[in-house]
């Protein structure tokens, strides 16, 4: 408990952005298009009950599967406009687009 | 107990019913149709028809399972070991016995060391222990598929894909869930593309081709994901074959096409359904009450005339 204030805390101190979240759901990312600042943490969480990956197209970020309820964060530094799919089911694509 | 339809799926011999159409063999419910084979020209009987008695007295009998998800534990099968063992009893309790069983992939659910084991241990129980196997994508979701190629792929080629003769018939396993590319579809590959092409052309046209993979060959539904990009090349490779059938799984349902000499069909999974294409917002596990489960899954029964280049399909449910 005390960690989570600590952190929380110096996160609100050092101006931090506010994490942004992508959901998986029916075969899809949702949204499509999620635009964060640098720095900003990505949660994405499966929904589905079919395991799914997050995985950039230049490999830049790369998930390990993801069963039910499970998440994966990755906190983008470099401005840029990522594609990425999951690789086992890849008609599942999206963009990640840091400014 | 199971259900049967006795329906005429199509007879081109001698009405050429939609040749080229989108056929779906006894779709849900249904079971016990036969499709049989002839010089490349598919016929169906219903089941317990004198002809259909007839072609079952064919030279090689083999069984395709499909999509054991063993590991998955939600709606509607939570337990999908029981389904598989239900599978391997309607397999071992059939009139004759097969003499190999093909498993079309998605053996496992997360390609975990313990989900691979239970079907092994569960798969022992059959009267054919002879199995030949092709991964799903959820058999190689780890390590590039290391664990399924060292399981069941060890003398294979590239990343599983081998070929195998049984009574004349060429039996061509391919590999189409692996380096899948962003938007697309199931892929062969290009080493896989060239290697088919090397191992077909010593065979002569009138030699029986049977080729079995996970992801459809053929275009069911794209828009989600149920097909494979480059298929067509692969299939130009077996043009000049009289008689050639593919064998999927992947959709968890039982679909069939016929195109020039070339039969496609998928089969059931062992473990849960899944919606028709575009009848839902997206592929994955139906949610089917309890008392409907088994009859919307099941084994697919195959019986080659040796001489008559008859293949006789059977699918039934686990009712």
């Amino acid at each position: 408990v005390c960690l989570f204030a600590v952190g929380a805390t110096t996160l609100g101190a050092a101006d931090a952005p506010q994490p942004a979240e992508v959901n998986i759901d029916n075969f899809s990312f949702s949204p499509a298009t999620i635009t964060v600042k640098a720095g900003t943490t990505v949660t994405w969480t499966n929904r589905d009950d079919i395991p799914h990956t997050v995985v950039a197209d230049d490999k830049s970020f790369k998930s390990r599967v993801l069963d039910t309820g499970e998440k994966f964060t990755f906190t983008p530094t470099k401005p840029g406009t990522y594609a990425y799919f999951c690789s086992i089911h890849p008609k599942m694509t999206a963009k990640l687009v840091v400014e | 107990m199971a259900q049967e339809r006795d329906v005429i799926l199509f007879d081109h011999n001698h009405d050429g019913i939609d040749r080229r159409g989108f056929l779906k063999c006894m779709a849900w419910a249904g079971t016990g149709a036969l499709c049989i084979m002839s010089g490349g020209v598919l016929k169906s009987y219903s089941l317990g028809s004198p002809s259909a008695q007839k072609a079952a007295k064919g030279e090689l009998t083999f069984v395709q399972i499909s999509d054991s998800h063993m590991g998955f534990n939600k709606p509607a099968n939570p337990d999908v070991a029981a389904t598989l063992k239900a599978a391997i009893d309607k397999i071992n309790a059939l009139p004759h016995a097969p003499e190999f069983m093909l498993h079309t992939g998605d053996i496992s659910h997360l390609s975990k060391a313990e989900e691979f084991d239970n079907v092994d241990q569960i798969l022992k129980s059959a009267r054919a222990t002879d199995v030949h196997f092709v991964p799903g994508e959820h058999d190689v979701l780890e390590e590039n598929g290391a664990t399924y190629r060292e399981r069941y792929a060890k003398n294979a080629k590239g990343d599983g894909w081998y070929s195998f003769d049984k009574n004349g018939v060429h039996f061509i396993g391919l590999v189409n869930v692996m380096n899948l590319k962003p938007g697309g579809l199931g892929t062969l590959g290009n080493e896989q593309l060239e290697w088919l092409e090397d191992n077909v052309k010593p065979l002569s046209a009138s030699t029986p081709i049977i080729v079995f993979a996970h992801i459809p060959l053929w275009s069911v539904y794209p828009e989600w994901g149920w097909g494979t990009d480059d298929s067509a090349r692969a299939l130009s490779y077996l043009k000049r074959f009289g008689s050639v059938s593919v064998l999927n799984g992947h959709i968890h349902q039982i679909m069939q096409k016929v195109e020039g000499n070339v039969t496609f069909h998928t089969a059931c999974s062992t473990a849960f359904p899944q919606p028709k294409p575009g009848t839902a917002p997206s592929p994955g596990p139906m949610k089917v009450p309890a008392e409907q489960l088994r009859g919307l899954l099941g084994i697919t029964d195959v019986t080659f005339a040796q001489g008559k280049h008859a293949l006789a399909v059977t699918d039934s449910t686990l009712e």
